[in-house]
């Protein structure tokens, strides 16, 4: 089972999810999908020329809401699970300069 | 009638519906029998993260009250039913298994609760699962492990372990559990109870915490396919806050199945890609057992070919990180989540939180599929599996133009012990070989007990059915069951 984990920039790839990881962690993904990657070359075999991509299965079109009010949560409901909140409103840390 | 708890808590809910309009049993007096057997049995089995007695005891009592007036809801007015913590629940906690949502308590019900409520059901646990039901033994819970009630050294399956032992050793009648790529049917087979995945849109998501969204379902598990049946009912239905969730007619699935004439039979598909190598010889041979009654009773057996097989292991785990990615990225840190106390900047809020708060499997699947969105591999990975997403489905519905049902075995192998994949997350992957190309396909599949290893290990097969067919799915289960006693199996605890 063919490890390539050269295309694997998990540096990267850990900045774009927002991941914060280890050394140790780094080396452990990027082995542990570098093999499970050398696992999945037989769908590049696959010869899917124009054939459609499913993203569901059974795809529902033009799924519209009516434009009438519906109950939504009150401040206190929606802030309730808040790490941080102040006057009904979510605390974070600084963002701007 | 014998109301000695060990009577009690291995009846089905149609046994128990009996027993409560007879009123034989109060619906406050099952509740405790559950509860009295959940707290002799949870320090072993580890099925629940947590018990809300007394606002179940408070539902019991209503159930009650309404019941004595002539009142009564539905088919599932007072009975007991557990939640994979996974489910939105007012009120209560929805961890998803991981301490990034330990704390977090839902302000509002999901879609299959209200429905639960509106039919009478008493919903009185929180049940434990793989993390954000990323796995197939319950072992990626942040918080703890769930074992087998039948042989405790082992997995009871996942993610919807919780799910499966909590009914297995009869804590609870039934439960519900989700489904993405086998995660009610793998657990129900290694418990040796019955488990049902619906058709894609036949159950509402709303209220469901997001792991792949075109993959996912909530589904029952129950002591018989009767069970199933009932529980399906209740929650299945069109819903507008799920814009997947499909218009069509509910049947009362119980009454198909109470009604189904003994002359009957089906047009049962065996795919030989589902007997290679590398199944176990002994689900081999039960589940040849099982072809065999059906052949015998008078259905027509047909071999087919679904060689598309091979390829949902990667097409699964493509599509399914690559959307996790996304739905996993509203865990933040910034509004209902743990947020870390080391964080001093914005970016860092996010990562540290998300680092401190997610597993390992969970951190895998999300570099995974983040790497197969990212730019340069997006046509190669994702919309690759995308594509052969459309073959997989195009095989089960040309196989579907000459079969009702189609029949295989749940799972390659039993369940397996605690520890035994847990450090190589492929071969934990492969344990889904079965099950995972029905989610793709968003057919309804189910898993029902079908024997038992030499070892007392439970065997389950895999019924497979036509979309939006769940009545003929279940009638072709019940079809075996009723002259069959392994759902009657349980384990000695």
């Amino acid at each position: 089972m063919s490890n390539n984990t050269d295309s694997i920039d998990i540096d990267y790839l850990a900045y774009l999810a927002r991941l914060e990881l280890s050394d140790a962690e780094k080396e452990k993904f990027k082995n542990q999908i570098g093999n499970i990657l050398g696992h999945f070359k037989e769908l590049q075999e696959i010869n899917t020329d124009g054939i459609e991509a499913l993203a569901h299965p059974f795809p529902s079109y033009n799924v519209w809401a009516e434009d009438e009010i519906q109950q939504g949560f009150t401040p206190e409901e929606a802030l309730m699970n808040a790490p941080e909140k102040k006057d009904n409103e979510l605390v974070v840390p600084q963002v701007v300069e | 009638m014998d109301k000695t708890a060990s009577d009690i808590i291995f009846k089905s809910c149609g046994e128990l519906e009996k027993l409560l309009d007879s009123k034989q049993i109060s619906s406050v007096e099952l509740l405790n029998i559950f509860i009295k057997r959940a707290k002799e049995t949870d320090d072993r089995v580890g099925a629940f993260l947590t018990f809300y007695e007394k606002e179940a005891l408070a539902d019991a009592e209503a159930s009650d009250k309404r019941r004595a007036k002539g009142e009564k809801l539905s088919a599932l007015d007072g009975i007991p039913v557990s939640i994979k913590d996974i489910i939105s629940e007012k009120g209560k906690q929805l961890t998803c298994a991981s301490r990034i949502l330990k704390d977090y308590v839902s302000p509002y019900n999901g879609t299959v609760i209200e429905k639960l409520k509106s039919a009478g059901a008493v919903l009185w646990g929180r049940l434990n699962m793989d993390e954000f039901a990323m796995g197939s033994s319950t072992e990626t819970s942040a918080f703890k492990k769930t074992y087998n009630p039948w042989n405790l050294a082992k997995t009871p399956g996942g993610s919807s372990g919780g799910s499966a032992a909590s009914v297995a050793a009869g804590q609870t009648p039934l439960s519900l559990g989700t489904d993405t790529g086998g995660s009610i049917r793998q657990p129900a087979s290694h418990c040796g109870i019955t488990g049902l995945k619906p058709t894609y849109g036949l159950v509402s998501r709303y209220g469901l915490a997001a792991f792949a969204s075109s993959l996912d379902q909530i589904g029952p598990f129950g002591r018989s396919v009767r069970d199933c049946a009932v529980l399906l009912k209740a929650i299945a239905g069109h819903d507008f806050r799920d814009s997947t969730s499909y218009k069509v007619n509910i049947p009362d699935y119980a009454k198909d199945l109470d009604a189904l004439p003994a002359s009957k039979t089906f047009k049962i598909g065996i795919p030989k890609e589902y007997f290679a190598e590398g199944l176990s010889q002994e689900i081999r041979e039960a589940v040849e057992k099982a072809i065999q009654f059906y052949k015998k009773k008078g259905c027509v057996i047909q071999t087919i070919s679904l060689e598309k097989v091979s390829l949902a292991v990667p097409t699964y785990y493509i599509i399914a990180p690559a959307e996790a990615s996304s739905n996993l990225a509203r865990y933040d840190g910034i509004r209902y989540t743990h947020r870390s106390k080391k964080a001093t900047n914005a970016i860092d809020v996010f990562a540290k939180s998300r680092s401190e708060g997610f597993g390992d499997e969970v951190k895998r699947r999300i570099i995974l599929g983040t790497y197969v969105l990212n730019s340069g591999y997006y046509d190669a990975f994702y919309l690759k599996a995308q594509r052969v997403r459309s073959l997989i489905r195009a095989e089960f519905m040309k196989a579907f133009e000459s079969v009702d049902v189609i029949l295989t075995p749940t799972v390659p192998n039993v369940a397996f012990n605690v520890g035994e994949k847990s450090s190589d997350p492929l071969a934990m992957y492969l344990e889904d070989l079965y099950t995972i190309s029905v989610n793709l396909a968003g057919l309804p599949g189910m898993s029902l007990p079908c024997g038992f290893t030499k070892d007392k290990l439970p065997i389950g097969m895999q019924l497979i059915g036509k979309p939006y067919e769940e009545s003929a799915l279940l009638q072709c289960a019940h079809f075996f069951e009723r002259e069959h006693d392994f759902h009657r199996q349980h384990p000695t605890l």
